[in-house]
């Protein structure tokens, strides 16, 4: 098959790019965690970037060991969790509701 | 006067036990006790258990015993105490998953398994320690610390299931629910010289079990005999409308299976992949020895090969952290679990990552940046549509094994036991240990491990994997009974029996 160009590239994972992955993964990761993570991921992706010799062009994905077929249920009320059992693990709770952090920046 | 059965009742299998609690020769409370006074014996040192429900296996036990005295028809395991590993939902009992993202978190609903298990009549010990959300394979990932193998308590259980496989193999309790995503049930029951079954994918309910990777994961049974681990996957197994990906057919017969363990007239095949370089001499010494055994019981063993399974770590190794990093989503700090710098001035960003970055530990965090970065964009088709690609072809090397074979087998995991702290911080070193478990997972198929003997170099156990198609679960019964039976005709005793007093 013919190689997938970027590999070369991702082979070698740059501390930028993890900054940015935790980044996108919310991880607020310290400075010594980048360096220690950016020499792990890239000893991780060259070795699963093998999955890149298997020639697999004409071969179908499978994202599931079974058949996925659409389940459904009759449309009948079932009780589900009452408030305070929802509530009972909340980090904080302000008028019978989840509090959460702010959600906008404060210009807006 | 004690009799000989309580005496080493801790020693009995579930099968002894739940016979002579129905007999009335044993109480089910008296058996509860005896393994509640076994874990505060023995779990200091062992540390398989995070959590400790004496109330609520006592309580279970004296309904087991009130409903047999009333005359009511007991189950075939009631009374008989289980480990619950910690990442199925308990309600009112604390689940951590082994993270302190979800200390102190006590579930609001019952897991459909601990729903069975409940039905059973079957008293819940305790939840058991394990790799922060089931990654890992030897149960250092623990953010409460590890999880020690009783054969070696300088050596790890495996993992991510170690505390479950070291609570049965220490015999703080008879029987155990593991989960296995890529080995976590059958890795650890090989190298602590028990029995565990990773069912056919959809065989056992999901519902409240903490999703890792929901295409691979699996609740299971561990036990230290064959038919109790048949005892333990009939009593947990089966439809279950709360889960999508439940299999509606009815289960096939396990137990009848372990009854019958008979291979006379089967075909097993030898992966030729699973064998040779990275394995241990010992490992394969003993893998080789009970091959012959099961062809002196009437099998026919022929060579087969799976030449994609090659392939199958590196495609796991980012289907798994693309479906982790998805479901780990859900851990932000909001409904439940830890939340970490609400200052009343962070923004709800500022606060989910400072907690995740709190609450999940390396392997975690490892793992979801791996699955961000191979789902990105640019990346997608490189790495996780082309693994998903390799997940056929190793459909398709099963589906032409099986059509020659009617289970394969080759030992569970390369090694034997290593030591704690010998590979916590080598990611790759430490994925290895999954190498031969890893396929099944893929595949959605099912597997068993059992013990087959001691290394010679290191006197730790050996695990033998057997593997059979979707929905041919009974088939691992049969085999692994008939190889039990075989071994313990050899030996006179189970393995176990030969692990070290603590």
């Amino acid at each position: 098959m013919t190689p997938v160009p970027r590999l070369a590239r991702m082979s070698a994972i740059t501390r930028a790019e993890v900054a940015h992955l935790a980044r996108l993964a919310r991880l607020d990761l310290a400075e010594d965690e980048l360096d220690h993570y950016a020499e792990q991921l890239d000893v991780i992706l060259t070795s699963v970037a093998r999955v890149s010799e298997v020639a697999a062009d004409d071969i179908p994905p499978t994202s599931h060991p079974v058949p996925l077929v659409n389940v459904t249920r009759p449309d009948v009320a079932r009780p589900g969790l009452s408030r305070d059992e929802a509530l009972a693990a909340a980090p904080a709770v302000e008028d019978d509701r989840f509090r959460v952090p702010r959600i906008l920046e404060e210009q807006e | 006067m004690s009799t000989p059965l309580e005496r080493d009742l801790i020693r009995q299998s579930a099968a002894t036990l739940a016979t002579a609690i129905a007999e009335g020769e044993l109480s089910a409370r008296e058996v509860t006790q005896a393994h509640l006074d076994r874990i505060w014996e023995v779990d200091d040192r062992v540390h398989a258990f995070l959590h400790v429900d004496a109330e609520g296996a006592l309580a279970t036990a004296d309904a087991v015993d009130a409903g047999r005295a009333a005359g009511d028809p007991l189950g075939p395991l009631a009374g008989v105490p289980l480990a619950l590993k910690d990442i199925l939902a308990m309600k009112g009992v604390p689940t951590t998953c082994g993270s302190r993202i979800l200390e102190g978190w006590r579930p609001p609903y019952d897991a459909t398994v601990v729903e069975r298990l409940r039905a059973a009549g079957i008293p819940i010990l305790g939840k058991t320690n394990m790799d922060e959300f089931a990654m890992g394979s030897s149960t250092e990932h623990s953010a409460y610390g590890p999880t020690r193998n009783p054969w070696d308590l300088d050596r790890i259980p495996g993992g991510s299931g170690g505390g479950s496989a070291a609570a049965i193999a220490a015999f703080e309790a008879p029987l155990a629910i593991g989960t296995d995503t890529g080995g976590s049930i059958r890795q650890p029951a090989a190298v602590t010289g028990t029995v565990g079954v990773k069912p056919t994918y959809g065989g056992v309910s999901r519902y409240g079990l903490v999703a890792l990777a929901s295409s691979l994961d699996q609740a299971g049974p561990c036990a230290r005999t064959v038919m109790d681990t048949a005892l333990l996957h009939a009593a947990i197994g089966g439809y279950d409308p709360r889960d999508s990906t439940s299999i509606p057919d009815a289960m096939p017969d396990v137990v009848a299976a372990a009854a019958r363990a008979d291979v006379r007239g089967m075909r097993i095949g030898l992966v030729r992949e699973l064998s040779g370089e990275g394995y241990q001499a010992g490992v394969e010494q003993r893998f080789r020895e009970a091959v012959e055994i099961l062809e002196h019981l009437g099998a026919e063993v022929v060579e087969v090969s799976c030449p994609h399974f090659e392939y199958a770590l590196g495609a796991y190794y980012l289907i798994l952290p693309s479906e982790c990093s998805s479901n780990l989503a859900r851990f932000d700090g909001m409904r439940y679990g830890l939340r970490v710098g609400d200052d009343g001035n962070a923004s709800v960003e500022d606060v989910m990552s400072l907690t995740r970055e709190a609450g999940f530990g390396p392997e975690v965090k490892r793992r979801v940046m791996l699955g961000t970065y191979a789902l990105s964009s640019g990346y997608y088709d490189a790495y996780y549509g082309q693994a998903q690609k390799v997940r056929t072809l190793i459909q398709r090397d099963f589906d032409a094994a099986f059509a020659q074979c009617d289970v394969l087998i080759s030992p569970t995991a390369p090694t034997t036991a290593f030591r704690i702290g010998e590979k916590v911080d080598d990611p790759l070193a430490m994925y290895l240990n999954d190498v031969a478990t890893i396929p099944v997972n893929m595949a959605g198929n099912c597997a068993m491990s059992l013990p087959v003997g001691l290394a010679p170099e290191d006197s730790l156990p050996v695990g033998l994997q057997v593997m059979a198609p979707p929905m041919a679960d009974d088939r691992l019964y049969l085999v692994g009974g008939a190889l039990e039976g075989a071994l313990l005709d050899r030996w006179g005793h189970l393995l176990i029996e030969e692990v070290p007093s603590l």
